[in-house]
């Protein structure tokens, strides 16, 4: 148990209805007394209780109406005494609030500690602690549920069943290295490989899902291109159904990047308006320009704009591919309420104007950003980079002992391998020890000459 | 008067033999306790020493200067490198041995060595002042002191026989249990528990069939264990063959008609005994769809008259055995000179000991061999001579000596068991050791003997010749990656070997990798070109060997010497003896009680201990650092 007591507002920054502020620590409940006043002393209160009354600075003034729920230890969240106060929505008094609990010797908390402290008193694991803090990250309903699974522990299974794949795997090399004098049947080679290719296949789909587990948590990046004049600020404007971008018929006048976030079935989509990516002698517009090439490297999805006027020049193409080799490309037509039979082949036919195609197109960016696979709640999906790279590790070394065994390589080469990559699975979830390979080889082979 | 020695020795088996005479070599004065003088260096079970990863143990032990390679080369009547089939690191080297002459080596060496006093008397008990060894009690009431005590007394304390229903006292066949000491530690606050172990029947050699039997000959070019050992006198012995037989499904009906009277299936037996070394009965039971189990004729000796069962071991009774041995393959008018046996005996936990083997609750206290929970001879020998390096240490106030994992074998033999403890008779496997590739048997001395010149326990003379091998192997290897072939000197030869010819030039060390090729010929092939390593290599086998080896797995190396390095950061993550592991709840109860008991060195031991898993590791670490 840490000896101090920490604090912070737990909603996120702008106006709402309620604001929290949660403590946590050993003199939670006392602190809490100096502070409120209502029917009950909040240190003698049960737990899971939750008491009205006001909140008084130490100069007796009342500070709001405040609702208090109170977790004893080790029933809550960090799994020491904690309350949470529930403010009026407004960041001004929870840092009044704030500053009253430091008054009375509560320090403010860092980053995550709440979530360590969870950790260390044994409320989380460490899979689970990530999961939290993609919740608190994400701000949308897809992500939540992923976000959700992972909490239940569908990544810890799904990797646990890999790495016991693993371990029997080495159990198979081992027992033909330390039991060789033993009259026992050893593994055949190409069995070998073939369960090392069906464990790498599906280190593989794991991997796949980490696009969608990002995106899911961080979002979609969506760069909106195009020559001038095309209506790509009109066309931002109608999915934000909302006019924030400058919509004029003179070219070159967006030269800062707009970003807008819009939830579209339940993916967080983040729009980037660019000012273009030709060339210019204009300083300003180079300004813009340059800009507008980071949102095009960094996009997973890139939207260029044409009209019917002008049509798409092919030189935009070249440009996005050698920004951003890895992005989907989506080429719509604007303006097609000028000229319903434009006859320029494109992915989708929209008219910013009237709104016609913009349902279909939306639904198009849907389906390029969570990819063709799919997906349900039952799916373990990895989020996390250090799950990512952890897996990557895991399939080099399976590859690499592949190839050893290709080489007909004696099994102690397979087996450094084969261990290094039970590791990396293990520094996901769960702990390896040379005991786990010999007893499975006691438990499935008669050894004992 | 009251005899006083630097270093107390109980039990003159492999543990007790390396124990005494490294203090003795150390310049201690030893007093080796035996109950009986004729029985040191006796061989309880099956008369071979080494084998998959023991022999490497064998191998490290004589580098550090312990005696049991020099015993073994000299009595062996049989020698093999197991795994040759497979990469270096695997090979191990075993041998069958005189059972008789193993013995009398293992007196004529300790007998010979100064500062020994052998002394035939069996130890009550273990005499302490506060928390500190004062030295023993023994059977006739005289006390003997020291200022170290080393218990190496094997499967003696409060040992029990058994074949059928039938038990008596007894460590081994013929032989009295030693009484007094377990009771004597355990008043002291030591834990014990009681283990298992077996041996199979003996039979009269000419009573056996062996024209009708696989025979499995020793290798043509047989390798000595000792570093030391003059190939030139080597073998010293006539060689023999061992002979190969099954047991089948009449053979195992027989024997399932004993299974009422089997004090293991009775539960008369409470010990637990190794998985890797079932009894027959136990191979029959957990593996029924087995038709048959291999079983080794192994000769005692020269002389002797006696074949031991390798595969046999049972607690059978003796009627049902004979019954059944007479069913076997060549074995069907056997006379079974003595029934196989079970034997039960007192262990101390590991985890009772630091990795030095000093016992945590007695100061000058050590635990070596099968007391500590170990099984075979060679675990033994390396547990003694690591416990009597460091009794000797301790006497002349200097450090410790612990051997990483890394680095040896036996610095994970130890760490497992001080880290793990463990439940059954403990036996090396190479598995064990993750760094297997490095640990080799064939560079033991390249690794260790730096140590054993240190303690003054090698021939310095000796150490001179692996010193001046190490410069042409260093230097040997650096010439390899540098110096290349042409392709019109070599493709040539390449095409006849079947190998890819190249374009223009090739290092050495790149040709080498190909499994088709050896250094020799290449070398050969290159005309020396005047370098004076090349040709000092060419002349010396044993140093050619190490530059092939480290030249053909070189990346393999390279990757398990990145991973120690990875390792080494956890081991070097000092952990306070004094943390209070109540405090954090994070950790599971089982992980939070084994860490407050092992008391884990370094966040790496911590990472080792069954039941502490990762989460558990991360919080410590995160513990550690806030």
């Amino acid at each position: 148990m840490e000896e101090y007591t920490i604090a912070a507002i737990a909603t996120p920054p702008g106006v709402g209805a309620i604001s929290i502020i949660r403590v946590s620590g050993p003199d939670t409940l006392r602190v809490a007394d100096l502070i409120f006043k209502g029917r009950n002393k909040i240190s003698e209160s049960d737990s899971h209780t939750i008491h009205y009354g006001k909140l008084l600075s130490q100069m007796g003034d009342t500070i709001d109406d405040v609702l208090i729920s109170v977790f004893r230890s080790p029933n809550s969240y960090t799994g020491e005494d904690s309350v949470e106060i529930n403010i009026h929505g407004s960041q001004y008094i929870a840092k009044l609030v704030l500053q009253e609990l430091i008054k009375n010797g509560v320090s403010l908390a860092e980053p995550g500690e709440f979530t360590k402290r969870a950790f260390l008193n044994g409320r989380l694991d460490l899979t689970q602690a990530e999961a939290v803090a993609d919740v608190i990250r994400s701000s949308t309903e897809v992500s939540l549920r992923g976000a959700r699974n992972q909490l239940d522990g569908l990544l810890s299974q799904k990797v646990s069943g890999l790495r016991s794949s693993v371990v029997n795997l080495s159990s198979f090399v081992e027992l033909e290295l330390d039991f060789s004098e033993e009259d026992t049947q050893f593994i055949k080679r190409d069995k070998l490989a073939a369960e090392i290719d069906r464990i790498l296949s599906e280190i593989d789909s794991l991997l796949g899902t980490y696009t969608f587990g990002r995106i899911t948590r961080d979002g979609v990046n969506i760069a909106i291109v195009g020559q001038p004049n095309v209506g790509k600020s009109s066309l931002l404007n109608y999915i934000l159904k909302e006019s924030r971008a400058i919509v004029s018929h003179l070219p070159g006048t967006t030269r800062d990047v707009i970003r807008e976030e819009v939830s579209i079935d339940g993916i967080l989509m983040k729009l980037y308006d660019t000012a273009g990516i030709r060339h210019s002698e204009d300083e300003i517009e180079k300004e813009g320009i340059q800009r507008s090439r980071e949102s095009v490297k960094n996009a997973d999805i890139v939207m260029v704009i044409g009209d019917v006027q002008q049509g798409f020049s092919d030189e935009i193409f070249g440009e996005i591919n050698y920004l951003n080799k890895s992005a989907s490309v989506l080429k719509v037509l604007n303006k097609i309420d000028l000229e319903a039979s434009s006859k320029i082949s494109v992915d989708n036919r929209v008219s910013a104007k009237t709104g016609f195609g913009v349902d279909n197109l939306l639904k198009k960016m849907t389906k390029l950003a969570l990819g063709t696979s799919s997906f349900t709640e039952k799916t373990a999906i990895i989020s996390s980079i250090r799950h990512y790279n952890c897996l990557e590790s895991a399939k080099i070394n399976l590859l690499n002992a592949k190839e050893s065994l290709e080489k007909k390589m004696s099994g102690e080469f397979i087996s450094v391998d084969l261990r290094n990559s039970e590791q990396s699975l293990a520094e996901i979830i769960g702990v390896v020890t040379s005991e786990d390979i010999l007893n499975n080889i006691f438990s499935k082979f008669c050894i004992g000459k | 008067m009251t005899k006083s020695f630097d270093i107390i020795v109980i039990g003159g088996g492999h543990a007790g033999i390396e124990a005494a005479l490294a203090g003795a070599r150390m310049g201690c004065s030893v007093g080796l306790l035996t109950m009986d003088k004729n029985a040191i260096g006796r061989m309880s079970c099956n008369p071979a020493i080494g084998g998959t990863a023991k022999g490497h143990l064998v191998r490290e032990i004589d580098a550090l200067g312990g005696v049991m390679g020099k015993i073994a080369d000299k009595t062996g009547i049989q020698f093999r490198m197991l795994n040759k089939s497979k990469g270096p690191a695997v090979w191990s080297p075993r041998c069958q041995s005189d059972r008789k002459l193993y013995s009398e080596e293992a007196i004529r060496i300790i007998s010979s060595g100064k500062n020994i006093d052998i002394i035939a008397e069996s130890v009550t008990g273990i005499i302490t002042d506060g928390k500190k060894v004062r030295g023993v009690y023994t059977r006739n009431n005289s006390d003997i002191i020291a200022s170290t005590v080393i218990l190496s007394s094997g499967t003696f304390l409060n040992a029990l026989m058994h074949t059928g229903l039938n038990s008596s006292s007894g460590g081994r066949y013929g032989e009295k249990p030693s009484t007094g000491i377990t009771e004597s530690l355990v008043s002291l606050g030591f834990i014990t528990g009681r283990l298992k172990t077996g041996t199979p029947p003996r039979l009269l050699k000419n009573s056996i069939n062996w024209e009708i039997l696989e025979e499995q000959p020793g290798d043509e070019n047989p390798q000595p264990f000792s570093f030391g050992t003059d190939l030139n006198f080597f073998p010293y012995l006539p060689q023999r063959s061992c002979h190969i037989t099954y047991t089948d499904s009449v053979v195992h009906k027989i024997l399932e008609k004993g299974f009422n009277e089997s004090p293991m299936f009775t539960g008369l037996i409470s010990g637990i005994g190794p998985r890797y070394c079932p009894s027959i009965e136990d191979k029959i039971v957990r593996f029924s769809e087995k038709p048959q189990h291999q079983l080794f004729l192994e000769p005692e000796g020269l002389d002797s008259e006696l074949i031991y069962v390798n595969g046999f071991s049972t607690s059978l009774p003796a009627e049902i055995q004979l019954e059944a041995i007479h069913k076997i393959k060549g074995l069907e008018e056997a006379e079974m000179v003595r029934p196989g046996y079970a034997v039960e005996y007192d262990f101390f936990p590991p985890h009772q000991v630091d990795l030095t083997l000093e016992t945590k609750l007695i100061e000058g206290l050590y635990f070596a061999g099968q007391v500590n929970g170990t099984s075979g001879y060679e675990e033994a020998a390396a547990q003694g001579l690591i416990a009597g390096i460091n009794a000797a240490l301790k006497i002349r106030g200097k450090d410790e000596f612990v051997l990483r994992r890394s680095e040896a074998y036996i610095g994970v033999l130890i760490d497992d068991l001080v880290t793990k403890s463990t439940e059954e008779p403990y036996r090396m496997f190479t598995s064990r050791a993750e760094h297997r590739l490095l640990l080799r048997q064939d560079n033991a001395d390249r690794r260790l003997m730096k140590y054993a010149n240190e303690f003054g326990l090698i021939d310095s003379e000796l150490y001179d010749r692996v010193k001046a091998r190490e410069n042409i192997i260093l230097s040997g290897l650096d010439l390899c990656s540098n110096i290349k072939l042409h392709a019109r000197d070599v493709n040539e030869f390449l095409i006849k070997k079947g190998s890819t010819p190249i374009e223009s030039t090739e290092t050495f060390s790149k040709l080498c990798k190909r499994p088709e090729l050896n250094l020799r010929e290449l070398i050969k092939l290159n005309g020396y070109q005047n370098e004076e390593v090349l040709k000092q290599l060419i002349n010396d086998a044993v140093a050619l060997e190490q530059v092939e080896i480290e030249l053909k797995y070189e990346g393999y190396f390279k990757r398990q010497q990145e991973s120690i390095e990875r390792l080494e950061r956890y081991e070097d993550t000092i952990i306070p003896l004094t943390l209070n592991y109540s405090i954090l709840k994070a950790i599971s109860t089982e992980g939070r009680e084994k860490l407050a008991r092992i008391k884990p060195r370094s966040i790496g031991q911590a990472s080792r201990l069954s039941g502490v898993t990762p989460s558990d590791i991360s919080i410590l670490l995160v513990y550690l650092k806030s």
